[in-house]
């Protein structure tokens, strides 16, 4: 879910680079602009706004209105914005309301909601905003009342007089204080850690009574007066186009009102619809049922072999082979020759779909001369750029109103549902239309996780230590949606674990062989962190192993001693966006974790037979963590667990209810994908079309306890991690490390499913 | 024609008797609390009380259902205040929420036949309502803490 700044230049750049003579150097190193490079919030399309008129208002009753500028996924980034403003303003928190803002990079800056990056980018500018207004207020304040500004305080949503007991409410003072300047960022007077109230505290979700009685508002849910319902028959087979069609049957569907053709996309296919048959009606049943009438003949084009079991193959030969070089340090292979103990194992991660409970779905407006788009998106200024040269209208001819979404997971951070409901309505004259993918097109028609096989080997010295270490990531880049043929990882998914290994080896190389995509790569919550530390905490316990020794110490190990890592000196060009100088890679964070996630979970304590418990680590998102996860593996192999615990290292904290249940969520979808994750290709068709193919975990099949601590939660002077991402990565190499130690079984393929079944 | 109510509220349809009732709801009726998740009964996203039972609403036509009597999440309670609807707001259950409508009243029907639930009681009911967010243990702490009261 990371997107780069401008992401097809970025895109285009990485891969031009990546095909340039081989050059590692020039693959990751940035160009020669890099010293102007802006990063974090103000390196994004946009930027970072915090002009107080633009976010803030308060009526007359005292209620301060909130535009929120990132999307609500689930993230309880709602809450969370009300709570810094709440807090910095000395609002009422129930008095802030918060409204969700319609699209528009210009004026409010950066809106994507994606890369773990909303609190990490806003928690300061939200400060500033909040500040900012409470100085507004308390300047109209001391001018009511003729006294020094120095002399008025912020007391729970009114300002008040100490010296004369004299007391203003917000409400009161909101028309004047509006009218004043707003003062310059250097003048503000930030709130001291000391007096927060809100902040790192655990407060009601904003929208609990919405979502327990019905009343939340996804983009699913939209209603539009007049509108239309449109689903589409997409080709089965990425390239693929319809050779011929026959509507009569559909026709005659009783509330069908018209099917209308979709072009395919003209490469590079970016966020393109993929072209099709829409078939739009009364309502979403008649739309369904209408397009199960439809006889068309495809045209599968290039990518109809697509098969997952022959590709699987491909990539395993291409991690057999040296590839391009994108870090090296010391002479690794000098090293594994000379090693007293060489070993060597492949991971294998398939594709995977984002499969968000709410399936892609918007309602759009289409006319002579604007757009205005209901919908629950990531990224709405990707809906706006495209509709206007869509529809050839100034950008500002688009309305995009973002209602919350029913999860995202990257799933949402393209806008080619949009785009198609767009075309409908365009075909209706006008007319409003929802464009709802059902289920089995969600799975069918993802922009899926990637398929990847990565080979680790390692050489270690006659004294156990791990002198050299090789590894070999394969797996089709992003970089293909927006150059046709790239076949490397960009820097961003080289930099989500492979390359930024802080492992203490004096040797090391990393290496991409090539890997051609045919279908669509797409962001997946964690994207590239999933196979890489799969691989690499799979490999360091194998290695424990093989040495005989505690898999929680060799890892602290293999990491080496506190310090701090410049990640230029892991090859790492990427960094999330961030400024290497303020987000150094700290082994010491990565350290605490995995002792906190240890020592919680009783690291080392005896396990009867059949149970082992299993630990990892990871930092992605410029956040560190560790699990430690208990399983339980029956006689038949089937798999329990009982309890994880994971330690999590983010930086400041300002919601920890929501951070816990982030990390919850994040062991919930690691283990789902551990477990049961595969989508397959068999003729260039995914193989799943709904649950009972692509399973997810279920109650049952979740861990009885999940426990989360947070370290170093109240470092408010310290840059903050990310949160909604990093938890994930470290998951399943937990699980797996788990079920080596209760059955000494080697999980290296996922997902396990029965892998165990009769082998215990 | 096919007559029922829905939160006690008559309701007389003409259209496409094989039109399931949880499009009726949305589309026609235009009450968007009851979700569509996979249209195929496997995952409980549209679940609603049939005559007092938790249904999957994706699977039953609005044809088949004269006389019957619908509640949905909006009618599960006048105030949203249903032991259930608390217990979910007291531990903050939700993520992104899209699923916990048909949680809750999949949990509601539980406590309603079973008010003292075992774990396994607990799992097995709820098994056939998926969360993409991840949020079962909150659910399953959820559902103890409304036991009895439900």
């Amino acid at each position: 879910m990371t997107r780069t700044p401008e992401i097809t230049n970025v895109a285009r750049r990485s891969v031009l680079l990546g095909l340039a003579a081989g050059s590692f150097v020039l693959a990751i190193r940035l160009p020669a602009r890099a010293q102007e490079k802006k990063f974090g919030g103000e390196g994004m399309p946009g930027g970072v706004k915090d002009d107080p008129k633009l976010f803030l208002s308060i009526a007359d009753d005292g209620t301060v209105n909130l535009l929120c500028i990132r999307a609500e996924m689930g993230q309880g980034i709602r809450t969370g914005f009300q709570t810094v403003i709440a807090d910095e303003l000395g609002a009422d928190l129930n008095r802030v309301k918060v409204l969700q803002a319609p699209g528009n990079q210009a004026k409010f800056g950066n809106q994507d909601t994606d890369g773990s990056r909303s609190m990490r980018h806003h928690f300061l500018p939200l400060r500033r905003i909040a500040a900012a207004t409470r100085q507004m207020l308390a300047e109209e304040a001391a001018a009511k009342w003729g006294v020094p500004v120095t002399e008025v305080k912020a007391d729970n949503h009114g300002m008040v007089h100490g010296p004369s007991n004299r007391r203003l409410e917000f409400g009161a003072l909101a028309k004047g204080a509006a009218a004043r300047p707003v003062p310059p960022a250097d003048k503000l007077v930030l709130k001291p850690v000391s007096e927060f109230r809100y902040i790192g505290k655990d407060v009601p979700l904003i929208d609990n009574l919405d979502f327990t009685t019905g009343k939340a508002v996804y983009g699913i849910d939209a209603r539009v007066e007049g509108m239309a319902y449109a689903v589409v028959a997409r080709p089965p087979v990425l390239g693929g186009k319809v050779k011929s069609f026959d509507a009569a049957k559909t026709m005659k569907v009783p509330g069908v009102l018209k099917v209308i053709t979709i072009d395919p996309p003209t490469p590079p296919i970016v966020f393109q619809p993929l072209g099709g048959v829409a078939v739009i009606a009364e309502n979403t049943f008649a739309a369904i049922k209408g397009r199960s009438q439809l006889e068309i003949q495809w045209d599968d084009g290039p990518n109809a072999s697509y098969d997952s079991v022959q590709y699987r193959k491909t990539l395993e030969e291409a991690a057999a082979k040296p590839g391009q070089v994108v870090r090296n340090n010391g002479d690794v292979d000098k090293a594994l020759a000379g090693a007293a103990k060489r070993l060597s194992a492949e991971y294998y991660v398939p594709h995977l779909a984002q499969a968000p409970m709410e399936p892609p779905s918007a309602t759009a407006r289409v006319t002579a001369d604007a757009c205005e788009v209901w919908v629950g998106i990531q990224n709405a200024e990707a809906i706006r750029t495209d509709l206007s040269k869509r529809f050839n209208m100034p950008i500002d001819k688009v309305t995009v109103n973002n209602l919350l979404l029913g999860g995202g997971f990257g799933r949402k951070s393209k806008p080619d549902f949009a785009s198609e409901a767009a075309i409908c309505s365009h075909a209706m004259g006008g007319r409003p239309v929802k464009l709802t993918f059902t289920r089995e097109d969600d799975l069918q028609h993802s922009f899926f996780h990637t398929v990847s096989a990565e080979r680790v080997e390692a050489g270690v010295d006659a004294n156990g230590k791990a002198v050299a270490w090789l590894h070999r990531t394969v797996a089709p880049t992003i970089a293909a949606l927006f150059v046709p043929g790239a076949d490397h990882e960009m820097p961003l998914e080289l930099a989500m674990g492979a390359v930024d290994n802080p492992f203490d080896i004096a040797n090391f190389r990393v290496e991409n062989p090539a890997a051609a995509a045919h279908t669509r790569v797409g962001w997946f919550r964690s994207v590239s962190n999933i196979p890489h530390a799969f691989a690499i905490q799979s490999f360091a316990a194998e290695l424990a192993a093989s040495l005989g020794k505690d898999p929680k110490d060799f890892l602290l190990e293999l990491i080496g001693p506190p310090r701090l890592i410049d990640a230029a000196a892991m090859s790492d060009g990427w960094l999330y966006g961030e400024d290497p100088k303020v987000y150094p890679y700290d082994t010491g964070r990565l350290r605490a974790v995995i002792e906190k996630a240890a020592s919680e979970a009783g690291w080392g304590r005896q396990m009867p037979k059949g149970r082992g418990l299993g630990i990892s680590a990871h930092r992605s998102f410029v956040s560190y963590t560790a699990v430690v996860t208990e399983v339980a593996v029956s006689d038949k192999g089937e798999i329990t667990i009982p309890r994880v615990d994971i330690a999590f290292d983010c930086g400041a904290v300002i919601s920890p209810d929501r951070v816990r249940s982030q990390l919850e969520g994040a062991v919930v979808q690691g283990i789902s994908l551990a477990m049961l994750g595969e989508i397959s290709f068999k003729n260039g068709r995914p193989q799943q079309t709904n649950f009972d193919g692509y399973e997810l975990t279920r109650i049952d099949g979740a861990p009885t306890e999940i426990r989360a601590h947070l370290v170093n939660s109240a470092a408010y002077d310290k840059p903050l991690g990310g949160v909604g991402e990093p938890g994930v990565p470290p998951v399943a190499p937990a699980l797996t490390n788990a079920i080596f130690a209760a059955t000494g079984k080697r999980i290296r393929s996922l997902p396990i499913r029965d892998q165990l079944a009769g082998k215990v | 024609m096919s007559k029922f109510t829905v939160n006690g509220k008559a309701q007389d349809f003409n259209g496409d008797p094989e039109t399931p009732l949880l499009w009726y709801l949305r589309d026609i009726a235009g009450m968007t609390g009851t979700k569509f998740g996979c249209g195929q009964a496997l995952c409980g996203a549209c679940t609603v009380h049939l005559d007092g039972t938790a249904t999957r609403s994706c699977q039953v036509q609005v044809g088949s259902i004269d006389g019957k009597s619908v509640i949905t999440i909006e009618g599960l309670s006048a105030d949203g205040n249903h032991p259930v609807q608390k217990a979910w707001r007291d531990l903050n259950v939700a993520q992104c929420g899209y699923c916990q409508t048909g949680q809750i009243m999949q949990a509601a029907s539980l406590l309603k036949d079973t008010p003292k639930p075992t774990d396994q009681q607990i799992l097995d009911a709820m098994s056939g309502n998926i969360c993409r967010c991840g949020t079962y243990p909150r659910i399953r702490a959820a559902i103890k803490r409304a036991s009895g009261a439900a």
